[in-house]
């Protein structure tokens, strides 16, 4: 059951938006963030859904895999809705009943803020859909590099989320597995009060802690037999490079964050 | 000069209470393109043993050469684990990398070989583990043994001499474990050095030197029929031969007149056919 949860959403492709440095995307992910922001007309937000429309097109990533981002999200976006429609102060109202007063203002308010969080999300979702987990631990690892000036550990940071990562699938199986032995003695997971519930977690929680500790033990002794010694002189086997491609969707969306200056 | 010297070493385990001791006056020499396996019981001493040939142990007494390289020698730590690569028992506890071929990059990335090379080292690592194309995989959608030569072909790209295998079939099927030891035969072939360390006594039956440790000392050195005819031997250290060596001892125990101790069930078919 919890072993059918997939990790991480990458969708492995090999389009230009896959192509695409990962230290440009992250950078231009931040930049389409602050565009969405700014776009507050009608056209500008037209303009924004066209632009998340091209990327996804450009992609070749399946529009289900897209939307399924928007998913857990849903709802919060629709209490975002419902609130600033019915507890808008002031505006033209249109009708109201009992507590409810419906406005103009409040309306579109609403509107162009659900609209706004599902540009996000998407946004977002493009790039976790178009960049595997290692790109973009390397492409933060790079970004932050600037950091190591102030001492700041990034190398060390991008290794541990490697491992992290890699043993995510790991300890879930593992989880999997104490359940299922604990249950065959007789614990109960998913039945009694909240309480109980979260008593009946230490017969699975002290168990995992000890095996990870233990798999932690043997992994250092695995890196360190293959001569692991932190980041200092160590080479990469996939170096990262900026191409023209990276520079036509800067491009891009520097050239709509000009077009949202100019108040459109 | 052996490419492994290992001269009278001693190591035991500081508890906050107690002192174990796990290795006594262990010697061992072994020479480039050798296949060793040692053999033993649970708590024979024989990982202990296998941790100090990388210098992951540095023994209290005696001394360990690698290459002419003295593991107590700090400044060589690296150089040594380059040259003797260690594969371990569980697959998944030594797998870095969400990707296959980017765990096998891992050991050349450390030692800082030039980005083109190491792609280069991936490839042929993986060629000769037989996992290319599994090569952009996650390891965890891997068998076992497939895992298991995934970790080989780690050590392979670091190009060592020698490799340390420390129990890796032991968590394996019977399927994983054939494609392991498939492919330790093959790069022993191809002329690393290979130290096996297993507790099944069928896969010592490959190697060309078996080492039997028992409480933390070597009880017996020799070829496989050489230590397998060694019935007392393989009883003090607690081990049993594999069925078709029993069945040996147990006829001439029994007075059937046997020649020398067979390793293969063919060998013993041919030996009792030349009964009648």
């Amino acid at each position: 059951m919890i072993k059918n949860v997939s990790f991480g959403q990458y969708f492995p492709g090999n389009s230009v938006i896959h192509r695409l440095d990962p230290r440009m995307k992250l950078v231009l992910v931040i930049a389409v963030i602050v565009l969405i922001f700014m776009m507050d007309t009608f056209i500008g937000n037209l303009v924004v859904f066209g632009f998340i429309v091209f990327v996804v097109i450009l992609s070749r990533v399946n529009v289900r895999f897209v939307l399924r981002g928007l998913k857990p999200l849903w709802f919060i976006i629709l209490l975002t809705f419902v609130l600033n429609t019915f507890f808008y102060s002031g505006g033209r109202e249109l009708f109201s009943w009992w507590i409810f007063r419906v406005s103009e203002e409040g309306l579109t308010s609403a509107v162009r803020l659900a609209v706004r969080l599902i540009y996000l999300i998407t946004a977002t979702t493009m790039l976790t859909l178009t960049t595997s987990p290692i790109a973009l631990t390397d492409g933060i690892e790079s970004l932050m590099k600037p950091l190591k000036a102030v001492r700041f550990p990034v190398h060390e940071l991008a290794m541990m989320m490697t491992i992290a990562m890699r043993f995510i699938p790991t300890l879930i199986e593992e989880t999997d597995k104490i359940m299922k032995a604990q249950t065959a003695r007789g614990a109960e997971f998913d039945s009694g009060s909240v309480f109980k519930r979260a008593a009946g977690m230490v017969p699975l929680l002290v168990p995992l802690f000890v095996s990870a500790f233990r798999r932690a033990d043997e992994l250092a002794f695995a890196m360190e037999s293959r001569c692991y010694h932190g980041g200092e002189g160590r080479t990469r086997m996939k170096v990262m490079h900026m191409h023209w491609r990276d520079g036509a969707a800067a491009a891009v969306v520097a050239g709509l964050i000009v077009f949202a200056a100019f108040g459109y | 000069m052996a490419i492994v010297e290992v001269n009278d070493i001693s190591y035991s385990y500081t508890g906050e209470m107690s002192v174990t001791p796990a290795l006594s006056g262990v010697s061992l020499s072994v020479e480039k393109g050798a296949f060793v396996a040692v053999i033993g019981h649970n708590g024979s001493g024989k990982s202990t043993f296998a941790r100090h040939i990388n210098a992951l142990f540095l023994p209290v007494s005696g001394k360990v050469l690698i290459n002419g390289m003295d593991t107590q020698d700090e400044a060589k730590v690296w150089d040594i684990r380059k040259c003797a690569g260690m594969v371990f028992q569980n697959p998944d506890n030594q797998l870095v990398a969400t990707i296959v071929e980017e765990d096998v990059a891992f050991g050349p990335e450390n030692i800082g070989v030039p980005s083109e090379e190491i792609r280069a080292r991936v490839d042929e690592a993986l060629q000769q583990v037989n996992m290319i194309e599994f090569k952009e995989r996650a390891p965890h959608m891997l068998s076992g043994g497939q895992k298991q030569r995934v970790a080989i072909a780690g050590v392979l790209a670091m190009r060592p001499d020698i490799i340390v295998f420390d129990e890796p079939t032991a968590m394996l099927d019977p399927e994983g474990r054939a494609e392991v030891l498939e492919t330790i035969r093959k790069l022993n072939g191809e002329g690393k050095t290979i130290l096996l360390i297993t507790h099944y006594m069928e896969e010592a039956l490959l190697a060309d030197t078996v080492v039997v440790m028992t409480g933390g000392r070597i009880t017996k050195t020799g070829t496989p029929r050489e230590v397998f005819a060694d019935e007392q031997a393989l009883k003090d250290a607690g081990l049993s031969a594999p069925p078709h060596i029993e069945l040996y001892h147990r006829l001439k125990a029994k007075g059937v007149e046997l020649g020398e101790c067979p390793l293969t069930i063919e060998e013993l078919v041919e030996e009792i056919c030349r009964l009648s």
